[in-house]
């Protein structure tokens, strides 16, 4: 008896195969200039390359619901330190003439 | 049943919580760890934000072909481990064993890469500290986007050098048998590991290497 989810070899081939064409893709749009986008732009690829890892070769999607909470709980605290940073740090001007160190 | 199993340790009921146990306990430690790299990441995202034109600088220093043909050594790692925890999973030590030391040997490739980068940036004299030296202007700026590239990468690779540690380990405990179908958590679990660390450099990526190319 197999313990736990066999994943197909197809599919991780498959997945290494998406992550490759994800990198060449954010290396390609990194060289055109869409001004602040870039960083949005290759973030937004980033994301989507932690998925595909996290999804398949970590086995998320066939781990216990327990596993998806713990996992969205760490990204979820993250997101909650950047808006309340950036809450802070991106409307300190609205004050005006306050200078940010 | 429960007292014959020896692949079942007495505090679990069945085979699939044991399985459940372990993969939930390793995602709590691996929660504490994003919030570790988040907390960098934060901390760079601000300092990016007030000195855009210094970083943008700082960035255009490291060199990006280098960077890209690291990310692929390392998603390419991350693909034979993922094939070694499914080798384990159907009974095949010696195939395990052999798919953990090419990933092995793809994280060594890819911290010789890093030694010779940060051996390029310490010759140029982009080490902050006394030393410190840059062409064109914002110094101390740019000497803080060195510092938030040191510590990065330098956290980023002492969790590969741990994970390295630990796929040897498994590779050992692999041939000497310690793992089956219905045991092999151990090697699940590095694995878990060795993808996250590959998860944090897919966003360093991106906010070390990607940041000035276009500008």
């Amino acid at each position: 008896m197999i313990i736990g989810h066999v994943v197909a070899k197809r599919v991780y081939f498959l997945v290494f195969a998406a992550l490759m064409i994800l990198l060449a893709l954010t290396v390609t749009l990194a060289e055109v200039n869409l001004g602040r986008f870039n960083i949005v732009v290759a973030l937004t690829i980033a994301v989507i390359k932690m998925l595909l890892v996290m999804l398949w070769f970590m086995h998320l999607r066939y781990s216990s619901h327990l596993s998806w909470a713990i996992a969205g709980a760490g990204f979820l605290w993250v997101v909650v330190m950047f808006a309340l940073i950036f809450s802070d740090y991106l409307t300190r001007s609205w004050l005006g003439g306050v200078h940010v160190p | 049943m429960h007292a014959n199993n020896p692949n079942l340790k007495h505090q679990f009921s069945t085979l699939e919580q044991q399985h459940h146990s372990y993969v939930a306990g390793m995602w709590v430690f691996l929660a504490t760890e994003i919030l570790l790299f988040g907390g960098i990441m934060v901390s760079y995202t601000v300092y990016r934000f007030q000195y855009y034109e210094a970083f943008t600088a700082g960035s255009h220093d490291i060199s990006l072909p280098l960077g890209t043909v690291m990310t692929a050594i390392l998603l390419t790692s991350s693909l034979f481990m993922a094939l070694s925890v499914r080798a384990s999973q159907l009974n095949q030590p010696k195939l395990c064993a052999l798919l953990l030391a090419i990933t092995i040997i793809l994280g060594l490739i890819f911290l010789g890469m890093k030694a010779f980068e940060y051996y390029d940036e310490f010759h140029k004299h982009h080490f902050p500290g006394r030393h410190f030296a840059f062409h064109g202007v914002h110094l101390t700026h740019v000497a803080l986007f060195f510092s938030f590239y040191f510590v990065m990468t330098g956290l980023h690779a002492i969790h590969m050098m741990i994970g390295i540690f630990l796929l040897a380990l498994m590779a050992v405990l692999s041939l000497r048998g310690h793992f089956n179908s219905e045991r092999y958590e151990p090697v699940e679990m590095a694995g878990l590991y060795w993808h996250f660390v590959d998860i944090v450099w897919i966003f360093l990526f991106p906010l070390l290497y990607l940041v000035g190319t276009a500008q």
